[in-house]
């Protein structure tokens, strides 16, 4: 036994040894910035910058190839840090983006057409009559941007409908192009009054269709200062470059404005155990 | 002759007895048609008619600008009263004119003229079936006169006239085949005479024993025919096995039937090419049949294009209470719809109902791997594999894997234990694999 | 058509309520809408039937001790796999028996004199470990029932190599014996040269299992009997195990051609040990073992040459196991490069 131990011991010893000198002897030269940057990036190797992973936008932006603010999922704090590693002075920042999901109709709200079985993903969904909602609009609620989402910051509510949570959300708008409805919008932040709409049908057709849809009635348009809600198509959208009193979601007959922030509460969804 | 005898395949139970026996009875005119201007696989043709035209029967109401385009006629006198979008039966949402018949059911000129055939040219006889409106009826809708077009140098020497219908449920064309064989065989014979074809294969599904006796009797006299009893076994219907049954020869992956140097028709399509040739009349009505367990009365009902599901349904006495699932087409193929509102187009064979508890349901359960899918695909795919990668989003590598080649006819799903929606899956590959494609030019 | 029913509601009064128009009424699915009928179940309980007269042999030649492995091997698997499927909240699928093949096949792979702290150990390893952990059902890349069983004979060698009873008069016997595989290698390495020489007798003997070994594995002609009701039922297909067997035939043939005083006859090699009921049973486990008939030859000859290269120069006297365990490993490798051919592939010219 005693023989045995003191075996390996010894080889485990002179493993290391030989892993310690052959790391030493044959380390590849890295320009420290590099490593240094890539420890600043957020890490989630999303390739939202358009280069495959975060060492790969280290390098490129240590060699002068991409720009401090290159990572758009770090926002202006990374670029701020990063610049300091490049000693490079780094002005702005920006505005920070959050994905906001433009549909509240949940399965109480929001009327469906027929029953679904499948594939269980929005884009395959789509394939049938574009879905089981009578809204062409809605949220299908198959999760394939929660799936997508690389920083795990969508959840999908019991009642049928995909939320980001803004303050995981790092706006690298992967779950943008995913959504077949192209229902996901990236939205400032700051920003806390929002049309969860994105339904252009006529009035008429949107109270058939959905208990909280945008009618187009135009009244928040009206409530608002000018050009700060405008409508496209039967449809009240918000101007994010103009401010918007909390007031104007009171005016909202359908109560399709939130004015709670990009983190809208969730009374409704809250009882409706499961959807 | 060994016919039958392509690889994969399923038994599916064929429930043909509802309505095989069931003469076609003609449908009266509905209160409104809702025709749509997409009837037509390749590029869709334009409208011309706009809210309060007064059409006639056969008058084009869209116009093919395309060459892979097939006009769509009025399928009868009245007036247009409103263009909007209907459900069609293929699964989307598409433009339609609703058609309010005036009851006279008047042809327009030129329309519902006998003509004699004996001495039209093969470019006479192509020009009528395009001007018809002629698509492929069973269910493909692709346009007739681009398969009489084949280019210089593909030679095609078999015209295979397809009725196998071996979709479970329907018999549309086991009725046709039994009640009107000699406008068929007429119309078979017009499209030899255009590609100056000597052969000519009636192919027939041994489960419709009448109809390989009726067509059998009729074409004894005409040279070059003969009528095949094919195999039970589906897709035996399908263009490419059909094909290799008859003739043992293999269209190449990505090829079309001319490839093969055979030609592929319909019944119904030769019916409705006689009657666009010889008469005049474009194709504006066909036979559907209309069945399965959750309908009162099931039919074979000469219905005009337009009439939704919902007239087909009450000319039938009904659905029950607990139907579950419409069909439109067969139930290895076929669209579910979502509500009676769409209608007939010239594509649909047949509509099905079925009962809550006939439905099978799909799950999201991992596949087990045991082959069965393997063994059943016609077309020597892979399916479980395809499958899997279509779950991960590795839709290169269901391209690798040859998802392109998959005709979707459901054999896969059928044996799965997992119960997975395995075509689901296909259908959504190839959009994304055709998709990319197209990106990359 | 009640679709339409009374939506006229005059404007302008509008209170309170809100109805939404009719609710869903049809199913939408993709394309196909009718089904063979077969579920995983199904598939999993025709397995289990083919194994019914094995098992009935076992306990019938080792007696109560192997209805006690039965027993506490299916049971505790069945347990393991719904504890697991409570535990990391999985739908709970114990109805479609996969856990009670694993059970009884891992079951069948063990002595008679299997202490019931070893086949708890067995399943555990089985289940949880081999299955579970993966993702369940169809996920698992190696056989469980096979991880299980090697588990244990790696980690209690005495327990599973070195206690056979011998089946004497089918009643159970004390006598501790030796399995005629390890005879055989026992007596190749005392001695220098294998002391085979069988009569007709205990050549039927031998084939009709009764002999030391593993509770299922001794009857051949039974495991042949569930394999082929297993093909003929579609459940499995001949590839693998017609591979396999012919395999482990063909190359021990050959070293027995080649010195006969070492190597034992062919004949031998194939009915003794587990080959038959890993070929017929293992080897053509679903999930783990390719899908293409291509791939299943492949598989099959593989199993073989491992099997043989164990048995006549490892350190152990059975390969079975490990051979289809390694196996396993090659199995999405097999399957990539036996795609089959898609009907009316064009073959690929030659460049121009």
């Amino acid at each position: 036994m005693l023989t045995a131990i003191i075996a390996l011991a010894g080889l485990a010893l002179i493993a290391g040894f030989g892993l310690a000198l052959a790391a030493r002897a044959f380390a590849v030269k890295v320009d420290p910035k590099v490593e240094e940057i890539e420890e600043a990036l957020p890490g989630a190797n999303c390739g939202a910058c358009g280069f495959p992973g975060c060492s790969e936008l280290a390098r490129r932006i240590a060699e002068g190839k991409a720009g401090v603010d290159a990572c758009p999922v770090g926002g202006g704090a990374v670029a701020q840090q990063v610049a300091r590693i490049m000693g490079i002075e780094y002005e702005g920042g920006g505005v920070r983006k959050v994905a906001l999901v433009l549909c509240n109709g949940d399965d109480q709200v929001a009327r469906k057409r027929f029953f679904y079985n499948g594939v269980y993903d929005c884009t395959s969904a789509a394939m049938l009559f574009g879905g089981d909602k009578a809204c062409s609009y809605g949220c299908l609620g198959l999760r394939t941007c929660a799936g997508i989402c690389p920083f795990g910051a969508i959840e999908m509510l019991p009642s049928g409908l995909a939320r980001v949570d803004p303050e995981k959300c790092t706006g690298c708008t992967t779950c943008v192009g995913a959504c077949p409805k192209g229902i996901i919008k990236m939205v400032p932040y700051e920003r806390t009054v929002h049309i969860l709409c994105s339904s252009h049908d006529k009035g008429g057709k949107v109270r058939r269709y959905c208990q909280v849809g945008c009618i187009g009635c135009q009244r928040c348009v009206k409530e608002a200062p000018e050009g700060a809600i405008v409508m496209e198509d039967n449809l009240a959208v918000v101007n994010y470059e103009a401010e918007i009193p909390a007031l104007v979601a009171g005016v909202c007959p359908m109560n399709t404005i939130h004015a709670g922030g990009a983190d809208i509460p969730d009374e409704r969804h809250a009882v409706g155990g499961e959807g | 002759m060994a016919y039958g005898a392509f690889a994969g395949g399923v038994h599916p139970a064929y429930n043909k007895e509802l309505a095989d026996r069931r003469a076609i009875e003609e449908m009266p005119l509905p209160e409104q048609l809702v025709v749509y201007f997409t009837q037509n696989l390749g590029a869709p043709p334009e409208p011309i008619v706009k809210k309060g035209d007064t059409v006639r029967k056969g008058q084009v109401i869209a116009e093919a600008k395309a060459f892979v385009s097939a006009p769509v006629h009025a399928p009868t006198s009245g007036t247009v009263k409103s263009i909007d979008m209907f459900p069609h039966p293929v699964g989307t949402d598409m433009p339609a004119a609703v058609i309010e018949p005036d009851g006279e059911d008047a042809w327009a000129e030129g329309c519902n003229v006998e003509r004699n055939t004996d001495s039209l040219g093969p470019d006479e006889i192509k020009k009528l079936v395009q001007g018809g409106g002629l698509v492929g009826m069973g269910g493909a809708t692709f346009p007739t006169h681009v398969k009489l077009s084949p280019p210089e140098h593909k030679k095609i020497n078999i015209l295979i006239v397809n009725g196998a219908e071996c979709e479970p449920f329907l018999t549309a064309d086991h009725r046709l085949m039994v009640e009107r064989a000699d406008e068929i065989i007429e119309g078979a014979a017009l499209f030899a005479r255009v590609l100056g074809v000597e052969r000519v294969v009636v192919s027939i599904e041994k489960n419709k024993p009448d109809a390989i006796e009726t067509m059998r009797s009729r074409s004894a006299d005409r040279k070059g025919f003969s009528v095949a009893a094919v195999n039970v076994l589906y897709p035996q219907g399908a263009e490419k096995q059909l094909i290799y049954s008859i003739t043992h020869r293999k269209v190449p992956t990505g090829g079309l039937p001319m490839d093969a140097g055979v030609l592929v028709q319909n019944v119904g399509t030769c019916f409705a090419a006689y009657e666009a040739v010889r008469f005049g009349r474009p194709l504006i009505q066909r036979v559907v049949t209309v069945t399965g367990s959750g309908v009162a009365e099931p039919k074979n009902i000469l219905a005009r294009i337009g009439a939704s599901f919902e007239d087909l349904v009450r000319f039938c006495g009904g659905i029950s209470g607990d139907t579950g699932k419409v069909i439109s087409g067969g139930p290895m193929m076929g669209v579910a719809q979502y509500s009676l509102g769409a209608s007939v187009t010239k594509g649909t064979s047949g509509v099905v109902f079925l009962r809550r508890d006939e439905i099978p349901q799909y799950v999201n359960d991992p596949c087990i791997r045991c082959g069965k899918c393997v063994t059943a695909c016609p077309m020597r795919l892979n399916p479980s594999a395809l499958s899997i990668f279509a779950e991960r989003m590795a839709f290169d590598k269901t391209d690798e894997f040859n998802v392109l080649d998959c005709i979707e006819c459901g054999c896969c799903a059928y044996v799965c234990p997992s119960r997975r929606p395995l075509v689901h899956h296909f259908r959504r590959a190839k959009a994304e694999v055709r998709k990319k494609a197209k990106r990359a030019g | 058509m009640e679709e339409k029913a009374p939506e006229t509601k005059p404007e302008g009064k509008q209170p309170t309520e809100k109805k939404p128009e009719v609710g869903p009424r049809f199913l939408v699915s993709s394309s196909p809408h009718m089904h063979g009928g077969q579920a995983v179940g199904d598939i999993m309980r025709l397995v289990i039937y083919a194994l019914v007269p094995v098992t009935l042999f076992s306990v019938f030649v080792f007696g109560l001790a192997a209805v006690r492995v039965i027993v506490i091997s299916v049971v505790s698997a069945v347990i393991f796999e719904l504890l697991w499927q409570r535990i990391a909240k999985r739908r709970v699928a114990v109805r479609d028996c996969s856990a009670v093949l694993t059970g009884l096949l891992l079951a069948l792979n063990l002595p008679a004199t299997s202490p019931w702290w070893m086949i708890l150990v067995g399943t555990f390893f089985a289940i949880v470990i081999a299955k579970q952990i993966y993702g369940g059902l169809g996920y698992n890349p190696f056989n469980p029932a096979l991880v299980g069983r090697v588990v244990l004979l790696i980690s209690f060698p005495v327990q599973m190599t070195a206690r056979w009873v011998t089946p004497s008069k089918w009643g159970m016997s004390a006598v501790t014996t030796a399995t005629p595989l390890s005879r055989m290698r026992e007596s190749l390495l005392s001695q220098g040269r294998i002391d085979l020489h069988l009569s007709q007798r205990e050549w039927i003997d031998l084939l009709i299992g009764n002999r030391a070994g593993c509770l299922g594995e001794v009857s051949v002609v039974l495991l042949v009997l569930g394999g082929i009701f297993l093909i003929a039922k579609k459940v499995i297909s001949w590839h693998t195990p017609a591979s396999y067997i012919l395999t482990v035939w063909a190359l021990t043939g050959i070293f027995h051609l080649a010195d006969p005083t070492r190597y034992a006859n062919p004949s031998f090699h194939v009915i003794t040990g587990g080959l038959f009921i890993g070929a017929l049973f293992m080897a053509t486990d679903y999930v783990t073992s390719p899908i293409t008939p291509r791939g299943m030859l492949i598989f099959g000859f593989g199993c073989g040459v491992i099997t043989v290269v164990i048995r006549l120069f490892g350190a152990y006297p059975e390969g079975v196991s490990f051979a289809i365990l390694l196996m396993n490993a090659t199995t999405p490798l097999i399957d990539r490069y036996t795609k089959p051919a898609v009907f009316g592939a064009v073959k690929k010219k030659a460049a121009a």
